[in-house]
């Protein structure tokens, strides 16, 4: 039953980063709009994540109950050494969850929206920069918990040149999904135009971010290289990735709807096996020593009730979710966001 | 400020701020359904722009509540790490549950609030219950992982290692059902009051007076519904506390020795250095009535304790006596409330209304002092009997500053949430033509 809890928890840590990521670069995407467009892409924007935005922010919650009930070492290690980036992401999702709400409920439009706005562009930036930073600091081998003194023990943890340009590499990955993503919910052939030079832009800048990453590792001692490129699914995982891109441009140019979307969540996925493949079962790279997904397991009768819980839990939860989003694809009347 | 301190602070601010949006997000659906239900079977507008408006709030109440709420299960570590090694795979299972209710829940929403006009209205209407069954599913598994922490259940502990887990027993311990049921109907109350005391004010001000008399009466009924049965609930709460938990029981009462035919305190302010309150009123026996039945049998107080083991008694026993003092008063409201169902036009007395509206920020005020009951009357436990807080803190120094920070964004928060809804309400005679309406002679 072990392995049933690192797949669900390993599938809400992919969905929190394709759904729960779209979300996030939607409001990136509108950081990087002319004023001139802003608002009709906050329309487009709120019709195609309003009704779902609450359901895809729902991963990230189970994957930290997973992680707190089936793995404590592991839980309580990132809290004690990660609290600050954690804190601060926490603070993005507070700051972007409650202004997305905010501007679309209050019943008056005047100045204090363009708090709202600037609240929720600021914190889409913020929390997914974040995210990757957690990610970066969880395998860089930075985390130091014999450290002596703050600094070592709770910043330099997470705040160095790897981490932080694995979090502006995820920033580019959610503007690049969500960009994709609403090239098809664009009302016209202009603003579909608009949606497409983003997602190029986007591309361009996760290229230019992962080259980055890649040389932070090598600065940092990062053996990520290694991971990806000296392991036969590290290798296999990048040559799909590629073409799976080569695939989603292919497929725009045809104005394909669902090719595009379904192409690049299985990029960024196939991104996530390269990188994690190598180093399984160890979740957290420290200093000195690692923290498995194996070893650093909950005892056993949790194990068990928390597997049968995820399964009882998704008999419910994916019909449900799969009928949320077939309901609501594709809806732009004005009706449904009254 | 010392860490500790700080950790528990922000730890009480967190989930006094997030324990409203909960119980309002749990409620509002059932308040909701009911109206919904009428405007799909009477076809009066007014019970669908009520619908609707409510569902507004309910919106901007349930972002709120889901944020607060992943903060807080990043919270328990960042806060409680130590804790929570060794916590979270006996307590995790209510945890486990919570994430399917709560996904399902938000899942229901989206179907709720954007289904209008798209879905059979039937299956629309049950998606509003949906909301709130779940909701109210998430409440009580969380506060059931709450009862754990006051009464320890499946597993065995020796040495400082946890062994025999059984995550089950851990969820069904001896305190969830009763903890569950108050915490139920406390949110009932709570939020009852304070939508029917909204709804008061605005009829008051002689706006859009059908409208709200529909909205004051459903919120009502459920509020005094709840408000009638929560004594009943209290009591068997405060009995288990007292076989359970004696030194909370103490606390509460401020009991400082054990006494037969102990008596009941109402206010008084314990002085914890002398051991001894000033200005109670006392009422002979009455405590020793209430735990045991009789007049005389003895209730146990503090000195049964160690001093090192005994909770603030000073907070404990105020927060107390301000929960049961506002149950009593919104239990009496009730039953005035009721009363208008035989005399029609008590709704229209401006002395009735203005009592409801008084009453509107008071079941929440009962509900924080209630937790703060609950909470600092387990002290210096965090898990009562086998682990201390001092000793679950996070090792990171300086907690102060998240303190802080913390605190300006959740000010910040409810100053928006109120400002927000404040708009909603005064934008309802321009949104709604049938709140225009007038009451049929």
């Amino acid at each position: 039953m072990d392995q049933v809890v690192i797949i669900f928890l390993w599938t809400s840590i992919v969905l929190y980063v394709l759904f729960g990521g779209a979300d996030f670069g939607a409001g990136i995407i509108e950081m990087f709009t002319s004023k001139r467009n802003r608002q009709r892409t906050r329309t487009t924007l709120y019709h195609a994540i309003g009704p779902i935005w609450e359901a895809n922010h729902m991963w990230l919650i189970i994957a930290i109950v997973i992680l707190f009930v089936g793995f404590p070492d592991i839980y309580s290690t990132m809290s004690v050494y990660l609290h600050i980036p954690l804190a601060i992401m926490l603070l993005g999702i507070i700051a972007r969850g409650t202004a997305f709400i905010f501007r679309h409920y209050d019943a008056v439009k005047d100045k204090s929206h363009r708090l709202y706005n600037r609240v929720f562009v600021g914190s889409s930036f913020i929390t997914p920069l974040f995210l990757g930073i957690l990610a970066g600091s969880a395998v860089s081998g930075k985390i130091d918990p014999d450290a002596d003194n703050f600094a070592d023990a709770f910043i330099f943890g997470w705040l160095n040149f790897f981490s932080v340009s694995v979090g502006l590499f995820t920033v580019a990955l959610c503007g690049f999904l969500a960009a994709i993503y609403l090239i098809a919910e664009a009302d016209d052939d202009h603003d579909r135009l608009r949606f497409v030079r983003k997602a190029r832009f986007m591309n361009g800048a996760a290229f230019f971010a992962g080259g980055i990453v890649f040389l932070a590792a090598a600065i940092d001692g990062v053996p990520l290289g290694a991971w990806v490129f000296k392991s036969t699914t590290g290798i296999l995982a990048v040559v799909f990735a590629t073409l799976a891109l080569i695939a989603t441009w292919f497929f725009i140019s045809k104005r394909n709807i669902w090719m595009p979307r379904i192409l690049a969540g299985a990029q960024v996925v196939l991104i996530l096996l390269a990188v994690t493949f190598e180093h399984y079962p160890d979740f957290i790279i420290l200093k000195e020593g690692t923290l498995s997904l194996e070893r650093h397991q909950a005892p056993d009768p949790t194990m068990k009730s928390l597997a049968w819980a995820l399964l009882t839990g998704s008999i419910f939860i994916l019909p449900a979710l799969y009928y949320l989003y077939y309901s609501f694809k594709g809806v732009t009347n004005n009706e449904t966001a009254d | 400020m010392d860490d500790l301190l700080a950790a528990r602070l922000q730890m009480a601010l967190s989930l006094g701020f997030h324990i409203i949006y909960a119980c309002i997000g749990m409620v509002m659906p059932f308040f909701m359904a009911v109206s919904h239900f009428l405007w799909i079977r009477r076809k009066e507008a007014v019970f669908k722009d009520l619908t609707k408006a409510w569902s507004k709030g309910v919106a901007i109440f349930f972002a709120t509540g889901a944020v607060s709420g992943t903060v807080l299960s990043f919270e328990l570590g960042l806060l409680w790490p130590e804790f929570m090694k060794h916590a979270g795979p006996i307590f995790g299972m209510p945890f486990s549950l919570e994430g399917t209710a709560f996904f399902i829940e938000a899942i229901a929403l989206g179907f709720f609030l954007y289904g209008w006009d798209r879905f059979n209205p039937w299956f629309h209407w049950v998606t509003g219950v949906v909301v709130g069954i779940s909701g109210l599913a998430s409440g009580i598994l969380v506060v059931s992982a709450n009862a754990w922490m006051n009464s320890p259940a499946g597993f065995d502990y020796e040495n400082g290692s946890y062994f025999n887990i059984d995550p089950i027993a851990a969820m069904f311990n001896d305190a969830w059902l009763y903890q569950a049921l108050h915490m139920t109907l406390a949110a009932f109350v709570a939020t009852g009051f304070a939508v029917a005391g909204v709804h008061a004010l605005m009829m008051l001000k002689k706006k859009n007076l059908l409208f709200h008399r529909h909205a004051f009466l459903i919120a009502m009924i459920f509020g005094s519904v709840a408000a009638i049965l929560q004594p009943i609930s209290g009591d068997l709460s405060a009995k288990d506390v007292a076989e359970r938990q004696p030194a909370k029981l103490a606390a509460m009462e401020a009991l400082f020795k054990s006494e037969t035919s102990a008596p009941l305190l109402i206010g008084g302010i314990p002085d914890e250095k002398n051991e001894r309150v000033n200005y109670a009123i006392e009422l002979p026996g009455m405590l020793s009535f209430l735990v045991h039945g009789n007049f005389y049998d003895e209730v146990k107080g503090l000195d049964t304790v160690p001093k090192e083991d005994h909770p603030p008694v000073l907070i404990t026993h105020i927060a107390f006596q301000v929960m049961v003092g506002i149950g009593v008063l919104l239990m009496s409201l009730s039953l005035l409330f009721f009363l208008a169902f035989r005399w029609k036009t008590l709704l229209d007395k401006r002395w009735f209304l203005l009592l409801f509206a008084i009453a509107t920020p008071m079941g929440f005020i009962a509900v924080e002092a209630g937790w703060t009951v609950t909470e600092v009357g387990r002290q210096p436990w965090i898990i009562w009997g086998i682990m201390r807080t001092a000793d679950a803190v996070t090792p990171m120094p300086g907690i102060r500053y998240s303190f802080y920070i913390f605190t300006a964004v959740y000010v910040l928060l409810t100053i928006i949430v109120l400002f927000l809804l404040k708009r909603q309400i005064q934008a309802v005679p321009r949104l709604y033509a049938s709140a225009e309406e007038k009451i049929n002679p």
